[in-house]
């Protein structure tokens, strides 16, 4: 339960930590922000980097703001921060609700939001939030800066189009508009465990029918992602049990469910069926 | 120093005062094995196959490796029974030549920090021939299945048997026969503190002193010394705090025995840290068994005959010193549970397979037949129409002493009226309206209860019964009072969470007349505490509690005949309270601080008519006692998604005399919630390679606070004539009814839908395939 050796590295600024970062990438280096997802697996000796990039002091990583129409949360800002409100409107609302579904409050002081989405562990909440409201990764490196969509930036279990020597700076959520509902729902067996499924909500009711209809689902696939099938069954339809239950079936249809020893695909299904159904049930 | 007692008799007994062990543990001053500093560490180099043989050990250059070719002269452990066709089985400190489950030692690494030691194991290559692993105990005992020792024909290495003379025409003669076919997944008692141990070599007397987080310090002197071949004298054993044990510390490590080697051989400090996933796969198992129950029942629904099949998967190798034995022959011993049945027939195995060994933990088998029982008085009771209540009320033991069908003899108890309590407290009727109200919204609540009978504080003869090689039962106290007037209570058991230096104190305090913060009680070090057998089965309060009393009332009789010498008055006419004799209806009154000075220091004065210093022992070896509850869980199971939430926990439980109130609500609060983790979450999943699927704490599941319910207690305290003290043990009871009670509740809640839940865990995978074989509807 010893991590294997490693060189720490901690970078002040972004350019010494992208400089740093592009000569130790190839020999198996790793960023470390809040540390909870990749430490205990270095403890357990599954994941062994050579190098850790510790970007905890990098100077203008805590950015938590509104530009552009956009929520900008820079690669410091802890799951905490989310505790309070962060901006108003629904997405504020939102991620208050989503984020006490993650892990545990210790957990929650010391883990980023882009660390979550740089892990992609295909249960991650902030992956969820990302995934379904479409929103940005920026990653920058020594060689320059990108703009990654979400929907193409998880690529499957724990795998992202991240490169090695980019750094994922900051992602930005669209911010949602005023008359948005939303609604989210997850699945575990304990308090605090990694969702076996979860649901994330979002739409608009015009002329008294749902309109704009985002459906996301975590932790049944090896990615989050939108289930356009859900969403159809969704758009056009007053809200109500009727369209909800149509969604949520529409939604366990459309799943490639992830299989181990404790959830059949079945299983996973029926899972999926209940957390789409009772996230639209929450958006209500 | 409190309040002053009132006088002698039973003030302190019965008050709920605070631990005197907590102080300490809450600022962080506790002292537990790792926090000792150790010039060496070790890590063990583990198979990661299930079977095979080992063909090449390869280390890196320059790195101190010990394997089993080091460990010449070394003998094996050998667990020993002398009954029910136990064929003994010897398991080596580290492979030797062939592993026989995943997690197995095959190495020591030594090195000078845990850090180093972990890299130098990641680099060794065992290289082994793996071969078809037997992980379940009905694939092990099937025709043509290989062999896991060579000596044990189809891999039944222990077996007991029983059919009374007239079980077979009563089973004839009966009305209704109903059939509980069960399963009981392998548990892990996950102790907060996983395993270590800490050796180290005294060059000035040339003993080693072993620190180690163990159930049973002298044993473990014992067992080590035994495999080693030295005299135990050479050898201190301490416990020091240690952060829960629930059984899995009372078995020998092999992971020890090489602590100590390595201490005697280098002649230096070795210490060894397990971690979590080392405990998970390697640090002892439990509960793995599959239970066919078959009760025959007259018209009147009054169990009649009782058939047990019991299958018990103990793993590679036998635990010492209680042998793999002790699950199924405690579940044959105790299947008919608090029910009247003269006629029973059982038939129970204990399986080797290549998985982990298993040892006791919390409960023993009662976790497991409590919930096949009480799953069959539920089935019994819907074929017969009539309430699981009334097929309990027709059933229970009411008249005391009881002799069971097995020669068990049940004192004095409250099987029914503990019932009868938890129905009224719990509101039954109420909630039976709540529930329909609930099931026409779609939700579905259910209820259910569990009764049943606690073994504890039981002495030798009981041990003797299983033919127990090692024979444990009685304990020893030791108590002095100092010249400074301060008592020591020196005692064999070994608590670790149970509050003992507080109970035991409050059994001395009264005896006395002092308040027990003037009493330390020493345990944990075979250098300091007399000879004893820990601290395991519910035994420490009613035994060494026992012990403490009988040690207790000598004290008390010297004290009164120095009280008496020294005031000159007659020894009938002394009392002690208030930390002094005082002579009774008069002013004249002598401290214990001065009479204590008096026993060591002006002893010429007694004449030689009282022995010097004030010393006193007691031992006892009780026959046992049965403590008994009934226990009620109010579930709300999520039919869509298979998840049950138990929202409400009742119970009802006789323990006798409560020494400490708050102690005995906490052995039972604790006790429940493992129950609720053992009932709906913990499981150890092998795949068919034998490999371990639930190596952290992400995948094995103990409950966490957001997972137990509010908890409500009634006592009863029937003062049995089985124990001394008055005080029957409770530290089993809370895992032993919570299970069943949970898993009737499910059942209740489920019952619209036809489907029958009678396995463990009762995960929410497992519920929604039932409903779905059951094809839903309701």
């Amino acid at each position: 339960m010893k991590p294997a050796p490693f060189i720490h590295h901690v970078p002040k600024t972004i350019e010494e930590a992208l400089a740093i970062l592009a000569e130790v990438a190839p020999q198996d280096g790793r960023v470390l922000a809040g540390g909870q997802s990749l430490v205990p697996i270095m403890a357990f000796r599954m994941a062994r980097p050579a190098h850790l990039v510790d970007i905890n002091e990098v100077k203008g990583l805590d950015k938590l703001a509104v530009e552009g129409g956009k929520l900008v949360i820079g690669a410091r800002v802890r799951h905490a921060a989310f505790h309070k409100n962060v901006v108003d409107g629904p997405l504020g609302k939102l991620l208050t609700y989503v984020v006490r579904h993650i892990a545990h409050y210790p957990i929650r002081m010391r883990g980023t939001f882009c660390g979550s989405l740089a892990h992609a562990d295909p249960a991650s909440e902030w992956c969820l939030v990302a995934a379904t409201l479409g929103g940005e990764i920026i990653a920058k490196s020594k060689r320059g800066e990108r703009v990654i969509a979400a929907a193409n930036f998880f690529e499957g279990i724990m795998s992202t189009s991240l490169a090695e020597d980019e750094l994922l700076a900051e992602a930005r959520l669209p911010l949602l508009p005023a008359d948005a509902k939303f609604g989210f729902y997850e699945f575990n067996r304990r308090a605090g465990d990694f969702a076996m499924a979860a649901a994330l909500v979002t739409y608009r009711v015009a002329g008294g029918k749902i309109a704009d209809a985002r459906v996301g689902v975590g932790g049944a696939e090896d990615r989050p992602r939108r289930i356009p099938e859900a969403e159809a069954a969704l758009n056009g339809k007053a809200a109500g049990d009727e369209a909800f239950r149509a969604a949520a079936e529409a939604a366990a249809k459309a799943v490639d469910p992830l299989e181990d020893v404790q959830t059949s695909g079945e299983y996973r299904r029926d899972l999926v069926r209940a957390v789409v159904r009772r996230a639209l049930e929450h958006s209500a | 120093m409190s309040a002053p007692t009132k006088g002698s008799g039973t003030t302190w007994v019965g008050r709920a005062i605070r631990r005197l062990e907590d102080p300490a543990l809450v600022t962080g001053q506790g002292r537990f094995t790792a926090d000792l500093p150790a010039a060496h560490w070790v890590r063990f180099v583990r198979s990661s196959v299930a079977v095979g043989k080992i063909t090449n050990i390869a280390a890196p250059e320059g790195a101190h490796v010990i394997t089993a070719a080091d460990l010449k002269g070394v003998k094996r452990i050998r667990p020993m029974l002398h009954k029910f066709n136990y064929i003994p089985v010897e398991q080596p400190i580290l492979a030797e030549d062939v592993v026989r489950f995943v997690g197995e030692p095959v190495a020591a690494v030594v090195a000078m920090s845990e850090e180093e030691a972990e890299d130098i194991a990641d680099q060794i290559e065992v290289e082994i021939a793996e071969t078809k692993p037997l992980v379940d105990a009905r694939d092990a005992i099937a025709k043509g299945a290989t062999l896991v020792h060579a000596q044990v024909p189809i891999n039944v290495i222990v077996e007991g048997k029983v059919r009374t003379p007239d079980f077979d025409a009563t089973w004839k003669g009966a009305h209704k026969i109903i059939k509980v076919d069960a399963r009981s997944r392998r548990q892990n008692a996950t102790p907060m503190e996983a395993r270590a141990g800490h050796a180290i070599y005294e060059a000035s007397t040339g003993r080693v002193t072993f620190t180690c987080t163990t159930q049973m310090p002298h044993l473990m002197r014992t067992a080590i010394a035994d495999v080693l071949g030295f005299p135990e004298s050479d050898l201190r054993v301490i416990a020091p705090d240690v952060g829960g044990g629930f059984g899995q510390k009372m078995s020998l490590a092999p992971e020890y025995v090489v602590l100590v080697w390595l201490a005697r051989k280098f002649k230096s400090s070795f210490a060894w840290t397990e971690d979590r996933r080392e405990n998970l796969i390697a640090g002892f198992h439990s509960r793995d068994q599959h239970v066919t129950l078959e009760g025959a029942f007259d018209k009147n629904a009054k169990l009649v005959a009782l058939n047990a099949d019991i299958l018990a998967n103990i793993g590679a190798y036998s635990c010492f010193p209680t042998t793999c034995g002790v699950e199924p022959l405690m579940a044959m011993a105790e299947m008919p549970g608090p029910y009247d049945v003269r006629q029973y027939a059982c038939l129970s195995r204990g399986v080797i397979t290549n998985t982990c060994p298993m040892a006791p933990y919390r409960g023993v088998s009662r976790p497991v037949i409590t919930f096949v029982l009480e799953r069959l008085m539920d089935k019994a009771a819907a074929a017969f129409g009539i309430d699981p209540i009334e097929i309990r009320r027709r059933n229970l033991i009411d008249k005391f002493p009881y002799t069971s069908a097995m020669g068990l003899v049940f004192d004095e108890a409250t099987y029914k009226q503990t019932m009868e309590m938890a129905v009224e407290h719990i509101g039954l009727p109420a909630f039976r309206v709540r529930q329909k109200e609930a099931r026409a919204k779609g939700r579905h609540l259910g209820i259910g209860f569990a009764t049943f009978s606690e073994r504890t504080g039981y002495g030798s003869p009981a041990f003797a019964a299983r033919g127990m090689e090692i024979t444990p039962g009685w304990e020893t106290v030791i108590l002095s009072i100092d010249p400074s007037g301060f008592v020591e209570a020196r005692i064999g058991s070994s608590p670790h969470g149970q509050g003992l230096r507080t109970t035991l104190a409050q059994i001395i305090a009264d005896e006395l007349g002092i308040t027990p913060q003037l009493i330390k009680v020493i345990h944990g070090d075979t250098d300091r505490a007399p000879y004893g057998w820990g601290t395991f089965a519910s035994r420490s309060l009613v035994i060494s509690g026992g012990a403490t009393l009988i040690a207790a009332r000598k004290v008390r009789a010297k004290l009164i005949k120095i009280a008496s010498h020294m005031l000159e008055a007659a020894p009938e006419d002394i009392v002690l309270e208030d930390g002094a004799a005082k002579v009774a209806g008069t002013d004249r009154s002598i401290s214990i601080a001065k009479m204590a000075r008096e026993a060591y220091h002006q002893t010429h004065r007694f004449k030689g008519e009282i022995e010097p210093g004030i010393t006193e022992t007691g031992t006892y070896d009780p026959p046992g006692t049965f403590s008994n509850a009934c226990h009620v869980a109010i579930v709300d199971v999520d039919v869509e998604t298979g998840r049950v939430a138990v929202e409400k926990f009742l119970v009802a439980e006789d323990a006798g005399l409560i020494i400490n109130p708050m102690i005995a609500d906490g052995q039972v609060h604790g006790g429940i919630a493992q129950g609720i983790g053992n009932a709906l979450l913990e499981e150890i999943i092998y795949d068919s390679d034998g490999g371990i699927l639930t190596a952290t704490l992400a995948d094995y599941l103990p409950p966490t606070a957001h997972e137990i319910p509010p908890i409500e207690l009634h006592h009863i305290e029937t003062h049995t004539s089985a124990s001394i003290t008055k005080a029957k043990g409770l530290g089993e009871g809370g895992t032993i009814g919570a299970p069943a009670a949970v898993i009737n509740a499910i059942n209740d809640a489920l019952s619209p839908f036809g489907v029958s839940i009678d396995e463990m865990p009762a995960t929410p995978q497992r519920i929604r395939a039932a409903l779905r074989a059951a094809g839903e509807a309701a």
